[in-house]
């Protein structure tokens, strides 16, 4: 099987495909990646053309973001919106002990049966796979993808908490819209500013917008949505999970993705404590995890000053959460991190939740299905509904099985209230 | 007064309650997918009968209910919160509710934590499969429950999903198990599988509730569950109408009748992305239909023939086909019918038919094939038999010289070859997920009281085609609800049906990604094959026109009686029963366990007159009490009493339980070694057997998860159970041993931390569960980790014995691996000198678990082939895959892939656990390697599923292929013969 390297000279002469995963973080990253010099283009497409041209190239038992985002990047090409020979595509790699890691090859495969190995595909990773194609990224650019992921969380969590009330409907996703536009314009002039204090200002820029969108303060529960990745942030990977949801009265909360960054950090020097190995390697990484936190606690702090705005929880304090329930060497997929995230909900006052995951996906038998039973030992108040996602699962059951999730959240809210 | 609906996914269930909360009125009845329509009937029943309609309060609940309820605005309830709502109020008792629906099974715990569960995706279908199986034993869920009393023996049915049970109870059938005893383990089925999926770790005790048809319906089943569950259930009055119930105490919106039977006039807002119609016209249609009528096969009218005759009986899982040939091969005669479970009655008849029939008949030969060929070739007393495959193949080739290509989809399976020089290059035969399609279209458009050939015309011009998936018939079922809340009819459904079993063929059993690399020439046959629809869809599919001859369901029997002509020498007339000897034809049937060995496997044992016999049922060959000439080479047999001297346990002071589950299957030589070395007294858990799942299924947190994780339970309760142990030890291991070869040396999610779930519902302090997250691969932290982790049981260890404890695990570690390589490579050396074919069985460690292989290295040693491991060819250097390589064990498959692909008299097979993600990527990988070498790639996937016909069918099938490739290239070696199935090489 051939396939094609992408070589860094390639940023000058290629159109790049992004596949979407969470709407508002990816459409901050293109930004950044433009503000890079890179001709970026993110995916949109959704629905049956992608899943059934995942489907036909990706193998039956792989899961579904794979089928997914496989599916729309060849549904792009296919479309021949595209010149073939300037066009590359763009796909992340972990290269931790999930399948997701393996998607680039899944894609090269499917790129070749679908005759397309000429494409070539960049590596987006901080790991050191695939030497020869990975995305080349200056020191800048990289910080900047870790303000697009901040900016993002703030975003989507100022809009879940905000939309459900707001009189003005729609106005939530204004601010949002008109933010990303103006975070894009920002990068791209390359602000003289400290990291820091750009971050603090456009953090309580953001919150000052939403603080002025005028609502009606009504009875919604609580719903937070966890889960693998993909299928938690992607609504075409939860079938618009979010929106069912608004339009059954709930709000909804969604943990922040910076959350993910730092825990493929931790897991570093976490895995050195539990195995040994370099040292020099986990202060290093440490010192990296240092900064991340400074860095979301300089945005929360922001949001804290609009006392209408719940602040979600810190990355330690989901860390303490998880390791009541679970090991932090459980580190594939999501590991922790989930069973941290329903854990800090339940102990925050949302004990309604969600947890997402394509069929099949291995690391969520454990640190998802496992651990729901384990936290409702410890909290009879958690009430958690493991939703598979797949290509042929049907929306009927899954919105049957959050129902029932839902009723027992408003019998909870009515008894509360009695 | 108050009515609730409960709009299931198979019946509709309404209740009026007056305003004290008495019951004034109740109906029950199956809406046949019609569900707006009958909705409609009750709603203008109830208003009629309770004519001041203005006020009822109205709410709907049911899994088909949520569409219904957006379409007529009326308020909707969950069903399992609404069955809570009723039970609070006519059984306050109730600690638990059990409901089984069509499609869903719910469990309640009402007291204490509270909790509802529903069934996953996967494991849907219960109700739908208790009346599918019913159909398969010809009788009404009524009778099936009346059989269930009479049974005597019960079989080990596979409970994971109604397709995975089908599996194992149609070939229970077809070798003559008595209806009774399946009848019983279906039920039985049905109850691990709502266990299994539905307990979690909770007992499921105090005051049980059953509830919905298949509960209230069926006695057998809920004493099923009585019995397993250990407890008296109670089946309260009105259990069908609970959920019901439930929604009209729910309701409080007063609707108007009038306006919500007009709403139900209108149809559901069509809201899917619809498929292409499969033609637009019947001009089209003619063109088909007269284009395909061409596909004709030459024929013989003479009947006073009287020549010499060949026989080909097919015997497949739900049907008998037989051909008979004449001497220049054309076709006299032919039967297709349905064999009602008894196979061999339905052969005897056939035969005495044609004797009639033609009172001058010369049998020359008779040969069988399918499912049941040696049960057939046994019970006339037939000349030869063969591999399903061979005949389809042989068929294909007489029909259409130049086809390239052969997909054939029966009622169970699917089954394709592609042929390329005269011989076949490449099988694909479905495993269990995609099996059933066929039959799965029969059984829904009977449920839709239409026969096959009216369900497949009105598919034919459905307008808007809707997808249905291309899993599984349990998820394609799941998907006609949904289809129906957006608005596809009857025709819609119908054909997206057609259209989905031809995707769950090209997509997942051939898995081709672009419909040119199949062939030219193809050619399509098998029952399922005869639907216009089907063979349309198609043809619409791969854009490409097939060849389906006319005999597109007697291919099997086609090929089997070309077969008998080929070998025969053209004189001497069939050994088969003559008219006289089918007089005084007597079967019997009878079961027994074996108890020649531990694994007591259940013989079904078939008498016929004149001393002949047919078994099944079981594993091995010692039942048939003949002895193979040559001894086996199985290195896995080698593996398991290498693990087996562990077994002794002394007990010491303080002692450790390891369980012999997943990585343990290699690392116990380590783990062992250490613990002893260190003083404790070391008990390993026995290896499993036909309990040891079934013992702690009620464990399991994931449904989904596979098998050789799913057992692990039940060896922690038999640890768990053990007064003498201190701890059980079983350590969550993310890393494995760096082999090189890799990026990384990972183990899959689920190796790595399985303990943490197994903790979970792991409540007791003696035994203590030891689950600490170790690293073998940094020997050096090892110590220093492993002192902290038994700190618990032994204050007192010294570092130094830590060290030199831990110095001697790993060297028993690597010793084991050493010796299991040394004996792999004196099995490949003898099997050489021998002249035998080498099978590398490659999987993973864990699938040295008899319970998880189900044997299937014997059926491999019974074609006279030498087995070894994937373990046999460790170490390889770092080679470039196309893959991210950063598992060891699946590194290793990739090693024995260019192994194989280096040695001419070696193949591969894998085994893939149902459920195993990571599969897709070495699966692919390894197909590919091998494929860059010419070589087959044979994928087999094992689950719970205990019955081997289709496996033993693929493997039988390789080696045909391997033979005839052979062939080809002029060899003569004898490596190559097929051994039929149950019959021991001369």
């Amino acid at each position: 099987m051939q396939y094609t390297e992408f070589t860094p000279q390639m940023k000058y002469t290629h159109k790049l495909l992004v596949p979407q995963m969470s709407p508002i973080h990816f459409e901050i990253m293109a930004h950044v990646l433009r503000a890079e010099g890179y001709d970026v283009e993110l995916l949109k497409s959704e629905g049956s053309e992608i899943r059934d041209t995942g489907q036909r190239y990706v193998h039956n038992d792989a899961c579904y973001p794979a089928t997914l985002v496989i599916g729309q990047l060849i549904a792009a090409l296919k479309s021949g919106k595209y010149d073939e020979d300037k066009v590359a595509l763009v796909m992340s790699q972990t290269g931790g002990g999930c399948r997701a890691s393996n998607y680039l090859s899944m894609l090269r495969k499917a790129l070749y049966r679908a005759g397309y190995a000429h494409i070539p595909v960049a590596s987006l990773n901080f790991s050191g796979l695939e030497k020869n194609s990975a995305l080349p990224m200056s020191f800048r650019c990289f910080i900047n993808l870790l303000l697009s992921v901040l900016f993002g969380d703030e975003l989507m969590c100022l809009e879940s908490q905000v939309s459900p009330f707001e009189k003005l409907k729609g106005a939530s996703s204004e601010v949002v819209k008109t933010w990303i536009d103006r975070i894009g314009q920002l990068l791209r002039k390359r602000p003289k500013l400290p990291v820091g204090l750009l971050l603090k200002r456009i953090s309580y820029q953001i919150a000052a917008d939403f603080a002025k969108i005028e609502t009606d303060k009504k009875d919604a529960p609580k719903v937070g949505v966890v889960g693998e990745i993909y299928v938690k942030y992607a609504p075409a990977g939860n079938n618009h999970l979010v929106s069912f949801l608004q339009e059954q009265g709930c709000e909804v909360i969604t943990p922040p993705m910076f959350g993910f960054v730092q825990y493929c950090v931790k897991n570093v020097p976490e895995e050195a404590t539990l195995y040994g190995g370099h040292k020099v390697k986990g202060l290093v990484y440490n010192t990296v995890l240092k900064v991340l936190s400074r860095m979301e606690k300089i945005a929360k702090k922001q949001v804290a000053r609009f006392s209408c705005f719940h602040v979600p929880s810190s990355f330690k304090e989901i860390v303490s959460s998880a390791k009541e329930f679970i090991g932090l060497g459980a580190n594939m997929g999501e590991g922790w991190l989930l069973t941290g995230d329903m854990v800090d909900m339940v102990q925050s006052g949302t004990p309604n939740i969600i947890c997402a995951q394509p069929f099949g996906c291995l690391p969520n038998h454990v640190c998802g299905k496992a651990m729901i039973a384990k936290i409702r030992q410890a909290y009879p108040q958690a009430n958690i509904m493991p939703i598979d996602y797949d290509p042929s699962a049907s929306q009927v059951n899954q919105e049957n099985r959050i129902k029932l999730m839902l009723s027992y959240a408003k019998e909870a809210k009515q008894e509360e209230n009695c | 007064m108050r009515l609730g609906l409960d709009v299931g996914s198979t019946t509709i269930k309404a209740v009026v309650l007056d305003d004290q909360g008495q019951i004034v009125y109740r109906t029950y009845t199956r809406h046949k997918s019609q569900v707006k329509e009958k909705t409609r009937e009750i709603l203008t029943e109830v208003s009629a009968r309770f004519g001041d309609e203005k006020k009822l309060a109205v709410a709907i609940t049911g899994s088909a209910g949520l569409g219904v309820s957006e379409l007529s605005k009326i308020d909707f309830v969950q069903e399992v919160y609404a069955d809570s709502l009723a039970a609070k109020r006519l059984v306050p008792k109730a600690d638990v509710l059990i409901e089984l629906g069509g499609e869903d099974a719910k469990v309640v715990f009402l007291t204490g934590l509270k909790d509802a569960r529903m069934n996953g995706t996967c494991a849907g279908d219960t109700g739908a499969f208790i009346d599918q199986m019913a159909s398969l034993l010809k009788v009404s869920t009524e009778e099936l429950n009346d059989l269930a009393k009479a049974a005597t023996t019960r079989y080990v049915i596979a409970s994971r999903c109604g397709v995975f049970a089908k599996s194992d109870v149609q070939p229970l059938l077809n070798q003559g198990a008595k209806r009774e005893d399946v009848a019983s383990s279906i039920l039985y089925s049905v109850v691990n599988q709502t266990v299994a999926g539905l307990a979690q770790g909770r007992k499921l005790k105090g005051q049980v509730v059953y509830l919905g048809g298949p509960l209230t319906f069926l006695s057998e089943l809920r004493k099923a569950f009585d019995d397993v569950l250990g407890i008296e259930g109670l089946l309260p009055e009105d259990s069908l109408y609970f959920a019901a119930i439930g929604a009209a105490l729910y309701a409080n919106t007063i609707v108007d009748f009038k306006e919500k039977i007009e709403l139900f006039q209108q149809n559901f807002a069509s809201t899917y992305e619809a498929l292409p119609p499969l033609f637009e016209n019947q001009a089209q249609y003619d063109a088909f239909v007269k284009r395909h009528q061409k596909a004709q096969v030459l024929r013989c009218l003479d009947i006073d023939y009287d020549g010499f005759v060949h026989l080909g009986i097919d015997c497949g899982s739900t049907t008998l086909k037989t051909v008979l040939l004449s001497e220049d091969g054309r076709i006299l005669d032919s039967t297709y019918a349905p064999n009602d479970t008894n196979p061999v009655e339905m052969a005897v008849s056939v035969l005495k038919d044609l004797y009639q029939k033609y009172p001058n008949l010369k049998l020359a030969s008779v040969t069988s094939t399918g499912y049941g060929e040696q049960l057939i070739k046994q019970a006339l007393n037939g000349d030869d038999s063969l591999v399903e495959t061979m005949a389809h193949y042989r068929a294909a080739v007489e029909f259409e010289p130049e086809c390239d290509f052969v997909i054939d989809i029966g009622g169970q399976d699917i089954k394709c070859f592609k042929i390329a020089d005269g011989s076949i290059s490449d099988i694909f035969l479905n495993e269990a997920c995609s099996s059933g399609c066929g039959s799965f279209l029969a059984t829904f458009s009977e449920a839709l009281d239409l026969s096959p050939a009216q369900f497949s015309r009105l598919a034919l011009f459905a307008k808007q085609p809707v997808m249905l998936g291309s899993r599984c018939t349990v998820f394609m079922n799941s998907l006609v609800k949904q289809a129906q809340r957006d608005g596809a009819t009857l025709a819609d459904i119908a054909a997206g049906l057609a259209i989905s079993v031809v995707k769950n063929a090209l997509y997942k059993v051939i898995r081709t990604t672009n419909p040119k690399e199949l062939g030219a020439h193809i050619l399509v046959q098998g029952g399922t094959f005869a639907s216009d629809a089907v063979l349309r869809a198609f043809e619409l599919e791969l854009n490409l026109e097939v060849t389906r001859p006319e005999i597109a369901g007697l291919m099997g029997a086609y090929g089997a009686a070309l077969y008998g002509k080929d070998n025969w020498d053209h004189k001497s007339l069939s050994n088969a029963l003559s008219v006289h000897e089918l007089d005084g034809f007597t079967h019997s049937r009878t079961t027994s366990r074996c108890g020649l060995c531990e694994n007591h496997c259940l013989l079904t044992i078939n008498r016929f007159a004149g001393d002949r016999l047919y078994l099944s049922g079981n594993r091995c060959e010692r039942p048939l009490a003949k002895k193979p000439t040559q001894p086996a080479l199985d290195l896995t047999v080698y593996k398991r009493q290498l693990l087996a001297e562990y077994q002794n346990y002394v007990p010491k002071q303080i002692n450790v339980g390891l369980p012999l589950v997943l990585n343990f299957f290699e690392t116990l030589p380590f783990w062992h070694t250490f613990f002893t070395e260190l003083g404790f007294g070391v008990c390993v858990s026995s290896p499993s057997d036909g309990t040891t799942y079934a013992s702690g299924q009620a464990d399991v947190l994931s449904d989904t998860a596979c098998y050789p994780a799913k057992i692990v339970h039940g060896h922690i309760r038999q640890l768990a159970s053990d007064e003498s142990l201190a701890a059980i030890f079983y350590p969550c291991m993310p890393y494995n041993i760096d082999e090189g070869g890799g990026e990384n040396h990972y183990n899959c999610p689920v190796v790595a931390t399985y303990p943490e779930a197994v903790a979970v519902n792991y409540q007791k302090s003696h035994p203590l569960l030891l689950y600490p997250y170790i690293g073998l691969h940094q020997p050096k932290k090892f110590v220093q980790q492993m002192s902290v982790v038994l700190k618990k049981l032994q204050p007192k260890l010294h570092k130094r014995d830590l060290q030199k404890a831990a110095d001697k695990a790993y060297k028993a570690y690597d010793d084991y691996l050493a010796k299991v390589q040394k004996e792999g490579q004196r099995i490949i050396e003898e099997a050489r000198s021998q002249g035998r074919h080498i099978i590398v069985l490659a999987g993973r460690p864990y699938h040295l678990d008899e319970q998880v292989n189900h044997g299937i290295s014997r059926l491999i040693t019974k074609q006279n082939a030498a087995v070894v491991t994937e373990d046999c060819f460790l170490f390889g250097e770092k080679q470039k895959h196309q893959v991210l390589n950063q598992w060891t064990y699946h590194n290793r498959l990739y090693n024995a892939a260019l192994a194989v692909g280096q040695s001419e008299d070696m193949d591969l097979v894998q085994l893939v656990s149902f459920g195993c993600g990571l599969d897709a990527i070495t699966g692919d990988e390894v197909k590919e390697i091998l494929q860059r070498h010419n070589k087959l790639y044979t994928q087999l996937k094992i689950d719970e599923i205990v019955n081997l016909g289709a496996i033993e069918i693929r493997i039988r099938s390789l080696f045909a292929a391997l033979a005839k490739k052979q062939r080809k290239g002029g060899k003569q070696n004898a490596i190559y013969r097929v051994y039929p199935a149950n019959e021991i090489h001369p």
